[in-house]
């Protein structure tokens, strides 16, 4: 088969069960040598648990996995790391107060005597970082370097050991559209010097553009493999989620009302002390969708965080209403009418072990009727809880799970049935679409979108222009702690916003 | 979908069963000890049981020594719960002991009633005490491992300052006698049992028991301790007063230590002594908290099998000669394999369910993708 | 992140757990089958509480078991010895002898005097031996030493032996029997050389078992320019015997007067004057023949001092000790036994 290409990894036949779940089933493919080759699927697909069989953390009970025409047995990491195969996980592994250099040779540092030799450990990184444009300092410690440095010092660590095939797992999940940009033309590089890469992902955008082929799975199962470059992404798309999708959000105009939210000059400090939000004023109006559009670190995390009583602000007014927000606590804001799906849901969104149930009064629990004199109502909030699941789609084997246990999708769905059964009268989404498929970003849009046309106020706030195009009335540009325009999506394309976005072009005021 | 819900009663169970496995393979390598010793192990482990169930006396006695480990297992799991180790049970014992010899000494009052008095006081004194650390932690940021350490002797000596000020039985290096109205004692049930030294505590403890569960699990306080303990993030965000329910939490931990304190002065030994070193209690509470995974039935197992370790001990030894340091050395060996699981697996090569469990620790992330 | 901080936590403890099981793993081998000797009284059995110490700790339970060692191999008695770990099993470790029938049990130490009062009451067939406290029970023998005497004897060492005429005395606990080791020694200073006992340093660690603090303790009263120091504090005794060798490096001395055993054997004689020994093997090896003889002192109180040979210098003294010091302690041993000089207790 495929004679005229090199093939570098090849699976037959992968099965993997975890009791009658059949994750992966009978799974065959190929990567050629030099092709970045992109695994396409929703989550829970069986795209992780693959990989993780290909890199010997999971053993496959069925299938063989050939290796440059070898066949091996892949008991542990090390036999793949052995035979050239690295992985970069989604979740970095990393030492935060070791440099680049330590981190990437902890595990197999080479000694001079007792000491480590770290000097020629650092030239061979720097070396191998002005080889791929990497742009590495092999001395910064990992605690202060970008999100997307850090990403790179994983790359290094697989190339430092040697590896030619490269499993990228959902790579731009945490990266800004500037490092995502950048580390596509990673990509090529990599491809150029003869390395074979598999991106694990569900960003049809990305696909189109970095990925010479596609393998599409869907529960378990290989549905496709697709060249990108004859596809369009509906049909990738369709392929993935097995029905017609829409990709773009179908919406009536907004007609805005009265103002609900009234930002004026608020100042905040981040986490080190220092000010980030500079006298920040804007409004949200009842039945619209304000998008606000920014590079991450642009004071968008606070901006929430002050609004939704969690960060103190040194000066400045938030109301609601008629109602006084400025620096109350988040249990008076969110009693007096503001609902919040926060930008991490992990951290602030959901206690991972807490229940489904648990989770979805994790806001009005000491509320009646969830509790009665201060004993918690555990067949309600059931009740309560098989209603959000029915309603919002949650898939999970029961609502007594662990949150932990359910895909990033479903455990978003769970935060939004809770803000939005809440009934607030403002929504603020935060990065609401962060790390989902395309069939649930575009639940959750049509779910803010809902929420407009029930005459709510709703904050956007998303590093995805795409989303905010597609789903925001009126868009508010962020930078550097202070709004620095504002437009709409008919006035405005993603070139223009992106300008303003890097603070090199002002506009819009005018518009109101 | 109902292979997750599989899968998850699946690794509940194998926690359990990993308590079970370790349990077993203490006693094997205990036994292995004693052999390479010269001592022998059939015999050790026939007088440690007899020790255990033998005769009422001695069933009496282990009651009454697991009975206190209950309580300061739970002390510890309550504040485990709110993410914190409270490693200062042992200062909050002594202080509820100090509380209820004070009022068992000085204060008259009727039978039983002084009893009860006597424990609230024990019990409120303790729970302050806690607090105290709970609170050094919150507005000072001070952390809760460090103070307690220091506030355990700090406790200690001022049980030698009151003792010594107040109340010294001279020449014995202990306090005077509680009276007798505040003793918490069942002389019926201690007559029954051959003289055995039972107290009202062992009821209290199942209270206890079954009120931590409650309380978790069923209370709006408990909620909010467990969300603050799991992500206090999450609590904050959800509007949630997280310095409060640390001291909250503190509070009531406290309080289970101080009851202990309580259990010892009113119902074991009359009096408080000028001890140079405080009764370990509280760190047994701690083992007896992480092999019970806090949960109340957890507890309520491992106190019974630490305790009745522990008190068997001297049955081995009186039995068979063995060092009652062997029994302590089974316990540190099964709290070792339930603190590594991953050794138990390696031995008996589980191959198939370390990815899995390897994929539950590495990532926050779903569990089927 | 949670995970592994259990485990740590979890690690943690079980190393506790374990160096509280090596600490004790000490060779061992308790119980002494009299068979060897054909045992004339191997149907009787007698055993041992220890206080909460052990009976390694080269001191008082060290002593009491090494007596009932001996009571085995001259008489045949069966002995064995049981070690509380905490002070709720003092009872029950007690009640595990006298269940078991036996005819003498031993309770070592001052903290067991509760106890001792509860199961002689609750056991009236049963004998008791206290060492070093007092019950009064018509099956309770008690043994207290005249501590007093033997310290008396160690002060006149003292007194004629310091060239700075200052001495010191450390104490464990200010309890009336430590007390009487002080009072004693004073009284043997004062009468050999009056102004080293005006200049007399006293202090109490507050603690038997804290080597730092004994350690502090010395190097205070050692500062104040004392050249020896008599310690009457248990294993917090250890720190003055640490002190004393750091300060003895150069040519100037500091001694240290041991207690309870003759503890040059432990901590080698270029520090340990002399030490005043407490005799409990021999006193548990007295009364236990009494109870095979019948005549059990229970309810009696047994004195032992100089003239029962209860206490004593340690027969090592001749090393450090001027011959004509020890001349002059043989003077006062007889004045005391002939009751010309009664010591003081308080």
């Amino acid at each position: 088969m495929a004679e005229q290409h090199d093939i570098v990894l090849q699976l037959k036949g992968l099965t993997k069960r975890f009791g009658e779940f059949v994750a992966n089933d009978h799974i065959d493919l190929e990567l050629r040598k030099g092709e970045v080759l992109a695994l396409l699927g929703e989550n829970g697909a069986g795209k992780s648990t693959l990989m993780n069989m290909v890199f010997g953390l999971y053993q496959p009970e069925e299938g063989e996995i050939w290796v440059k025409g070898q066949q091996l047995t892949m008991d542990t990491p090390s036999v793949a790391i052995e035979h050239g195969i690295g992985m970069v996980h989604q979740h970095f592994k990393l030492v935060p107060p070791f440099t680049v250099t330590e981190n990437i040779i902890l595990g197999m540092e080479t000694k001079k005597g007792l000491r480590l030799d770290k000097k020629s450990a650092a030239a061979r990184i720097q070396e191998l970082s002005d080889m791929y444009k990497l742009n590495l300092k092999p001395h910064a410690r990992i605690d202060s370097i970008s999100v997307g440095m850090q990403q790179r010092v994983e790359i290094m660590k697989i190339l430092y050991r040697g590896a030619d095939i490269l499993i990228f797992d959902e790579p731009t999940a945490v990266l800004t559209p500037q490092e995502i940009s950048e580390l596509l033309g990673i990509f090529r590089k990599l491809t150029k010097e003869g390395k074979s890469i598999i991106v694990i992902t569900h960003k049809l955008k990305e696909i189109m553009e970095a990925a010479d082929r596609c393998t599409v799975i869907r529960r378990g199962k290989v549905i496709d493999t697709l060249i990108v470059k004859d596809t369009t992404p509906q049909q990738l798309a369709e392929r993935m989620v097995g029905h017609n999708v829409k990709l773009t959000v179908d919406k009536e105009d907004a007609k805005p009302a009265e103002t609900m939210l009234h930002v004026q000059d608020i100042w905040a400090k981040d986490d080190s002390g220092h000010d980030m939000l500079k006298g920040l004023s804007f409004e949200v109006k009842a039945g619209e969708i304000v998008g606000i559009a920014g590079v991450d670190g642009n004071g968008q995390t606070e901006l929430v965080e002050a609004i939704s009583g969690m960060r103190p602000t040194q000066k400045g007014k938030i109301q609601l209403g008629s109602d006084e927000l400025t620096n109350r606590n988040p249990r008076d804001v969110s009693e007096i009418g503001v609902g919040h799906i926060p930008q991490d849901r992990h951290k602030h969104g959901l206690v991972l072990d807490f229940t489904i149930e648990e989770n979805s009064v994790l806001k009005s629990y000491f509320k009646s009727p969830w509790t009665k004199n201060g004993i918690i109502q555990s067949d309600i909030i059931k009740e309560e809880t098989e209603r959000y699941v029915k309603d919002y789609d949650i898939r999970t084997p029961g609502t007594g799970v662990l949150a932990r246990s359910l895909s990033g999708g479903n455990q978003q769905k769970i935060i939004i049935a809770r803000e939005i059964e809440r009934k607030p009268r403002l929504l603020i989404a935060a990065q609401p679409t962060r790390g989902l498929d395309v069939g649930a970003i575009s639940f959750v849009h049509k779910q803010l979108i809902a929420e407009r046309d029930a005459g709510k106020g709703v904050l956007l706030v998303s590093f995805e222009l795409e989303e905010i195009m597609n789903v925001a009335d009126r868009i508010l540009v962020i930078f550097n702690g202070q709004i620095v325009g504002e437009t709409t999506p008919k006035q405005t394309n993603e070139q223009e916003l992106g300008l303003m976005m890097a603070g090199k072009l002002e506009r819009g005021f005018a518009h109101v | 979908m109902s292979k997750m819900k599989g899968l998850v009663t699946r690794l509940r169970q194998e926690s359990v069963w990993i308590s079970l496995l370790s349990i077993v393979i203490g006693l094997i390598i205990g036994a292995i000890v004693m052999l390479v010793s010269g001592y022998d192990p059939l015999l050790a482990y026939q007088s440690l049981v007899e020790k255990i169930v033998g005769n009422s006396y001695d069933f009496g006695e282990t009651l009454r020594a697991v009975v206190p480990l209950i309580m300061t297992g739970l002390a510890v799991a309550v504040a485990f719960r709110a993410g914190l180790f409270n490693i200062g049970v042992e200062g909050q014992i002594v202080m509820g002991s100090i509380g209820a010899l004070l009022v068992g000494h000085f204060v008259s009052l009727p039978p039983v009633i002084h009893g009860i008095v006597a424990m609230i006081v024990g019990t409120l004194v303790g729970g302050l005490w806690g607090m105290l650390v709970a609170w050094l932690k919150t507005s000072r940021g001070i952390n809760e491992v460090i103070s307690c350490i220091m506030l355990n002797w700090c406790a200690l000596y001022i049980s030698h300052i009151v003792i010594r000020t107040l109340m010294e039985e001279s020449g014995t290096g202990r306090s005077k006698l509680i009276q007798e109205s505040a003793s918490i004692q069942l002389d019926s049930l201690s007559a029954w049992m051959d003289g055995a030294r039972i107290h009202w505590g062992f009821a209290i403890a199942i209270i206890a028991v079954i009120g931590y569960s409650f309380f978790m699990n069923k209370t709006k306080w408990g909620y909010e301790i467990r969300a603050v303990g799991s992500n206090r993030h999450a609590a904050h965000y959800a509007g949630m007063k997280v310095n409060s329910t640390v001291l909250r939490a503190f509070f009531i931990s406290g309080m289970l230590g101080g009851m202990v304190g309580t259990f010892e002065v009113l119902g074991v030994f009359k009096y408080v002594a000028i001890a140079p070193a405080t009764s370990g209690l509280g760190f047994d509470g701690i083992a007896v908290a992480l092999l019970g995974m806090n949960t109340a039935i957890g507890i309520f197992f491992s106190a019974i099998l630490f305790g009745a370790l522990m008190y068997g001990a001297q049955g081995m030894s009186f039995g068979a000669d063995v060092p009652g340091e062997v029994v302590r050395m089974i316990i540190s060996i099964i709290i070792f394999f339930t603190a590594a699981p991953g050794l138990l697996r390696m031995f008996f090569k589980l191959r198939t369910r370390k990815g899995r469990k390897g994929a539950n620790a590495n990532g926050n992330d779903s569990v089927s993708s | 992140m949670k995970q592994t901080k259990k485990f740590w936590v979890l690690t943690l403890v079980a190393a506790l757990f374990f160096s509280v099981a090596l600490t004790g793993c000490g060779g061992k081998n308790k119980e002494e089958s009299g068979a060897a000797n054909g045992g004339a009284h191997s149907e009787l059995k007698a055993g041992l509480v220890t206080d909460l110490g052990s009976v390694n700790d080269k001191s008082f339970n060290q002593s009491a078991w090494e007596g009932l060692q001996k009571l085995n191999k001259e008489t045949g008695v069966q002995v064995k010895y049981l070690e509380p770990k905490k002070d709720t099993e003092i009872i029950t470790s007690l009640n595990q002898f006298v269940k078991n029938k036996y005819d003498l049990t031993w309770a070592t130490g001052y903290t067991m005097m509760d106890a001792v009062k509860q199961v002689a009451g609750e056991n009236p067939n049963v004998k008791i031996g206290l060492v070093d406290a007092e019950v009064q029970a018509p099956n309770v023998a008690s043994v207290l030493f005249k501590e007093q005497e033997g310290s008396f004897l160690v002060g006149v060492i003292a007194g004629l032996t310091t060239k700075s005429n200052k001495v010191g005395f450390v104490g464990g606990v200010e309890l009336p029997v430590i007390k009487r080791f002080e009072v004693g020694f004073r009284a043997g200073v004062e009468a050999v050389n009056p102004e080293a006992a005006k200049n007399m340093k006293v202090i109490y660690a507050g603690d038997f078992s804290r080597v730092d603090k004994g350690k502090s303790a010395a190097a205070t009263i050692y500062n104040e320019g004392a050249d020896i120091i008599f310690h009457a504090a248990g294993m917090t005794g250890n720190g003055v015997f640490n002190e004393a060798k750091e300060r003895s490096k150069g040519d100037k001395k500091a001694w240290v007067i041991g207690v309870d055993m003759d503890q040059s054997l432990t901590f080698g004689d270029e520090v340990t004057l002399t030490s005043m020994v407490k005799k409990v093997d021999e006193a548990v090896v007295k009364v236990s023949k009494d109870m095979i003889d019948g005549k059990f002192p229970g309810g009696k109180t047994t004195y032992l001092g100089l003239k029962e040979n209860g206490v004593d210098i340690a027969p090592t003294s001749t090393k450090n000790v001027a011959p004509d010091v020890l001349k002059k302690v043989e003077e006062f041993r007889e004045k005391i036994i002939k009751g010309e000089i009664t010591v003081p207790e308080k």
